[in-house]
């Protein structure tokens, strides 16, 4: 078997790296680029620790084969925080203590900011089925979803606030 | 010279079927090491498990591996299956 | 260590205990950046992966490794041949981190390869040929009893006391007495006091039943994974996802023949364990590969791996027997149960029957445990390892007693619950513990009022656990600039660092943030036992308590110093030393920074250290409140509320410890609706996958309130208890007493399935 080149966009650095057909996207990840934050808890699409989006999909990186991004773009948790500044779910699950061993947080993380990205004002229910494909045996659940319900309602104000001084701009231009 | 008092000290767990039925024995020692000493000459059934298989409740609170922990003839003793947690 | 007097008498006496700030290993945790067992690689390091049988039960006539010798890239391949052969107690384990002349289960190891890469390691497991010749397997612990069922370990247990225990079994199961000298049962365990003969003749009401568990995984979300590294001069390095390195360490080098020095092991982030990571499994193989190859041997296992070979807690068969006056007072209690532990001793059944009747106050109980040897994988400790088991059998009984008596389910328990000074089933005397009160909030919280609907069902149940102490040592070094390193030898598995923060920084009277913990490795601190039994933020956190109380003292006596005044007349108190008593002089308080910073011209660094074998862990009570809706079209329960009402003694971050709480219920609600192990006629594990061995996701349950109790125990100078067991302890019971409720049969079968449900239903219709 002969290894593919591929040529991929991560966390928004274009990257390089050569990888056998048969080799999954978690495993170039963490074996080959040495981006050990996604995690793999099962290998077969089952626990979400691996979840990384995929030209803004929710994926499961053990089920994406390595070569299938080519010309594609990939976030990972290492991607999430923006150099010092912590991502919102990432302060609001540090306050809200929604990990305890942390080896479903990326993955949960990942998931959680993909749903926010489409829906920020979700119900507790509607988080609950967005993240069923994410376990965790730690916690119980409980503090993750208060975290993300809580996250949604301080990103909807500041969402609020931002589109208020945009108005307020544009109403100040149109003034002027 | 004052008869010494012994400790009364009783058994639980896979300890009663091995001491072939008896619960129950007076015995010297001054801490749990001697106590344990003693019972393995009264009863070398029991001899074996006496290692480190065995956990002490002195007065409700369960020792393990305390041999150097301090006994008298007032204290509830009793020995029970060494135990583990998750 | 006694409670301090500010405990007992002022609750509002702490500044930073009982907060529940942000852990340091935080940040690390939410970016990624953390290291895990499988995070870690080295220069020039090979993957090793592990040849499993696929049978239940075979002799190896042979095994011929030469074909993947011989294929490129292969670096190393062991079998059992390439281990020590040990008759001790290591023997065990030994033999089932690598079978030898038979393979005892389904996914034991027979052999092991090193190779350059993922691919070439998994071409070579497929060309070493193992000759096989299949025996009769058994994997269920009541057949496995039976006189005429196949025998794990032929012979092991000729002319031993234990052979009595197959005659007494079969005696008291009303059976003919067995000729056979050998049998699979390795123990038996006998507790209790009184007459029961006697006591039941006094009950109004008798209940009876029999239950059965099903085999449930741990289920931490991080497989086993770990680096190995040895050298040709015989020296070794370690890096594993474990709950004990410092066993690790004793155990690997045992079991290698290796000075116990020569092996140095570093605990990596752990990724959840409750207890399936305190013994060995891969660890000696890798070494022993890396040994054998001379090069870095990585060693992951797949989730496949994990359920066929690892973890699981014992099945269990359980009959109880429990008799009431028509006031509810208990007169009598009987249990007998029966646990396998898979291919070798040690199931938890003593603790199963210790915890079994602990919540009551008893005149006359009596409990027989039996520990069973089967053909399954070797269970390792589940949190409250042997007591969730039990607790769902007895309170089962207590439900359906309460429902025959018309009484409510927690005066019920009040009226026969355990409190300081009552003589526990298992022998003891209780020491101040909180039974009743976490009873008494149970009653008081909304849930227990809320209104039911059809198919709907409330249920009660509580639970007891010991919590553990022992061996423990801290460090805590003082740095130029006042902050701390903290340095403990537990691995941190659930935020226990923080808490650890939160005692130093409460005893040093400086803020949290100064002090930083670590998991320090075996070559850097004294030996540690496991993170288990709940022992964590009590034991090392009584030894931080210490380390930090010797820490003060020098820096009091590096103040006297500088004031040329005596050690005595300087006291330490809220971050700095003072001139204490009538001759001390009058300085200006020395703050930590000061000293820290003119620590190294003054007299050298100052450390404070603490090494203990702890003893006074208090026991921790917990009661549980559930209500379920059972649809009774499909069978399927939904938890509608939960409660966790538990006795902490003291929280210490009080988010880790609901957390605790919460995550402990919903692997009971796991363990009660939907897991099981489930083996085929041919002995094979049928669904070792998270999609066939289904634990609750997020939209399986609702929110699980707690409530905290806290009831101090003396034993501490705070007045923890451990947290982290007992909350698995009522769930089985309580979801179980609730589905029942909604259903009008009583459940006694595990897991509750929605089929069982269905059948349940039509034989109550029937
Ligand atoms: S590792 Fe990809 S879903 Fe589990
Ligand atoms: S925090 Fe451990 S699995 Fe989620």
């Amino acid at each position: 078997m002969s290894n593919i080149h591929v040529t991929t966009t991560i966390n928004g650095d274009e990257t390089e790296y050569v990888c056998r057909p048969d080799e999954s996207l978690l495993d170039v990840l963490r074996d080959r680029l040495g981006m050990s934050g996604t995690k793999e808890g099962c290998g077969t699409g089952d626990c979400g620790a691996c979840s990384v989006t995929l030209d803004g999909r929710l994926v499961c990186s053990c089920l994406v084969m390595g070569a299938e991004v080519d010309g594609h773009k990939v976030e990972t948790i290492e991607g999430m925080a923006d150099g010092e500044d912590l991502h919102p779910l990432q302060q609001k699950f540090l306050e809200h203590a929604a990990l305890q061993c942390g080896i479903c947080t990326p993955g949960f993380l990942v998931a959680a900011q993909s749903l926010l990205e489409r829906n920020l004002d979700p119900t507790e229910t509607e988080v609950r089925y967005w993240l069923a494909g994410n376990l965790c045996r730690c916690t119980g659940y409980d503090k993750i979803v208060r975290a993300v319900l809580d996250t949604a309602k301080d990103m909807r104000k500041v969402a609020k606030k931002s589109s208020a001084k945009k108005t307020a701009k544009k109403g100040a231009r149109h003034a002027a | 010279m004052p008869e010494q008092r012994l400790l009364t000290v009783k058994l639980g767990g896979s300890l009663v079927s091995r001491a072939g039925g008896r619960t129950e024995f007076k015995l010297e020692g001054r801490n749990i090491m001697e106590m344990l000493r003693h019972l393995g000459r009264d009863c070398p059934e029991l001899e074996p498990m006496l290692g480190n298989a065995v956990s002490v409740a002195v007065d409700g609170q369960i020792y393990r591996d305390a041999l150097l922990h301090p006994l008298n003839p007032d204290n509830e003793i009793i020995l029970l299956p060494r135990m583990a947690g998750g | 260590m006694p409670l301090d007097a500010k405990t007992s008498n002022d609750k509002k006496a702490f500044k930073s205990v009982g907060t529940s700030p942000i852990r340091p290993d935080g940040i690390d945790k939410v970016t990624g950046r953390a290291r895990f067992g499988a995070d870690m690689s080295a220069p020039g390091m090979l993957v090793g992966r592990i040849l499993r049988s696929p049978h239940a039960h075979a002799k190896i006539k042979s095994i011929d490794t030469s074909k993947a010798e011989a294929l490129p890239g292969v670096k190393a391949v062991i079998t059992s041949a390439d281990l020590p052969k040990y008759k001790d107690a290591d023997e065990d384990i030994l033999i089932n981190i690598m079978a030898r002349d038979r393979a005892l289960y389904d996914g034991h190891t027979v052999a092991a390869v090193a190779a350059i890469d993922a691919a070439v390691a998994k071409k070579a497991l497929k060309l070493i040929k193992v000759d096989y010749e299949i025996m009769p397997h058994v994997t269920d612990v009541d057949l496995a009893m039976l006189p005429n069922a196949p025998l794990v370990h032929p012979g092991r247990y000729d002319g031993m006391a234990e052979n009595e225990h197959l005659a007494l079994a079969l005696q008291e199961q009303g059976k003919a007495k067995s000729k056979r000298k050998s049998t699979n049962i390795v123990s038996r365990y006998d507790f209790g006091h009184g007459d029961v003969k006697k006591g039941f003749k006094q009950a109004d009401v008798i209940v009876e039943h029999e239950f059965t568990t099903e085999a449930t995984h741990q289920g931490y979300i991080e497989p086993h994974a770990c680096l190995a590294n040895v050298s040709s001069d015989g020296s070794g390095e370690l890096w594993v996802c474990t709950q004990g390195h410092f066993m690790v360490r004793d155990v690997c080098a045992a079991l290698l023949g290796m000075d116990v020095s020569s092996l140095r092991v570093t605990p990596s982030e752990i990724g959840g364990g409750f207890g399936g990571k305190t013994t060995v499994f891969i660890e000696p193989v890798a070494l022993a590969l890396s040994r054998k190859a001379g090069r870095p041997v990585k060693v992951v296992m797949s989730r496949e791996e994990v359920f066929r070979a690892t973890g699981p807690t014992a099945s269990s068969s359980i009959k109880v027997r429990l008799g009431a006056k028509k006031d509810g007072r208990f007169v009598a209690a009987e249990a007998v149960l029966k646990y396998q532990g898979g291919a070798f001793p040690g199931s938890p059944v003593e603790m199963g029957a210790m915890t079994a009747f602990a919540c009551y106050d008893l005149a006359n109980v009596k409990i027989v445990g039996y520990d069973v040897v089967t053909n399954r994988p070797k269970q390792a400790a589940y949190r409250a390892p042997g007591a969730p088991m039990s607790a769902f059998a007895v309170e089962g009984c207590v439900g359906e007693l309460a429902e025959k008596l018309g009484m409510d389910p927690i005066e019920l328990r009040k009226k026969n619950a355990a409190v300081e000074g009552t003589k526990s089933s298992y022998g003891p005397t209780f020491g101040p513990i909180g039974l009743v009160e976490t009873l008494d909030a149970a009653k008081k919280h909304k849930n227990y009022k809320a209104k039911l609907g059809k198919n709907q069902g409330r249920g009660v149940a509580s639970g007891f656990w010991f919590n553990f102490g022992g061996n423990t040592c801290v460090n805590i070094n003082l740095n130029v600039d006042g902050t701390l390193a903290l340095a403990v030898g537990t691995p941190d598995i659930g935020g226990s660092r923080a808490s650890m923060c939160l005692m130093a920084a409460e005893e040093l009277g400086i803020p949290y943030d100064d002090v930083r913990a670590i998991v320090a490795d075996t070559s850097s601190l004294g030996y540690n036992d496991v993170t288990d039994g709940s022992r964590v933020t009590f034991a090392s956190g009584l030894a931080t308590i210490n380390a930090a109380r010797d820490c003060a003292a020098k820096l009091c006596k590096r103040a006297a110093q500088i004031w040329d005044i005596p050690a005595d007349a300087v006291k330490w108190e809220n971050g700095a030393a003072h001139p204490a008593g009538a001759n001390a002089g009058d300085f200006p308080p020395l703050s930590i920074k000061e000293l820290a910073g003119q620590a190294h011209s003054t007299g050298g660094p100052i450390a404070g250290h603490y090494e203990v074998n702890a003893d006074g862990a208090g026991p921790s009570f917990a009661t549980h409140v559930v209500d379920v809706e059972v649809d009774p079209e499909t069978g399927a329960t939904k938890v509608l509320r939960y409660l966790v009402v538990q006795d902490a003694g003291k929280a210490v971050h009080r988010a880790y410890v609901e957390g605790q709480f919460q995550g402990g219920a919903v692997q009971g609600i796991g363990w009660v609706l939907n897991e099981e192990y489930i083996y085929g006629e041919d002995g094979r594990l049928q669904n070792a996958g998270f999609l066939d061995y289904r634990i609750p996701v997020c939209s399986d349950v609702p929110m699980i309130d707690t409530v905290i109790v806290e009831v101090p125990n003396p034993g501490h100078p705070y007045g923890v208890r451990g947290v982290g067991e007992t909350s698995i302890v009522p769930p089985l019971a309580a979801v179980a007493n609730a589905v029942s409720a909604a259903i009008g049969v009583r459940a006694t079968t595990l897991p509750m399935s929605p089929p069982r449900i269905l059948e349940a239903l039509k034989s109550k219709s029937a």
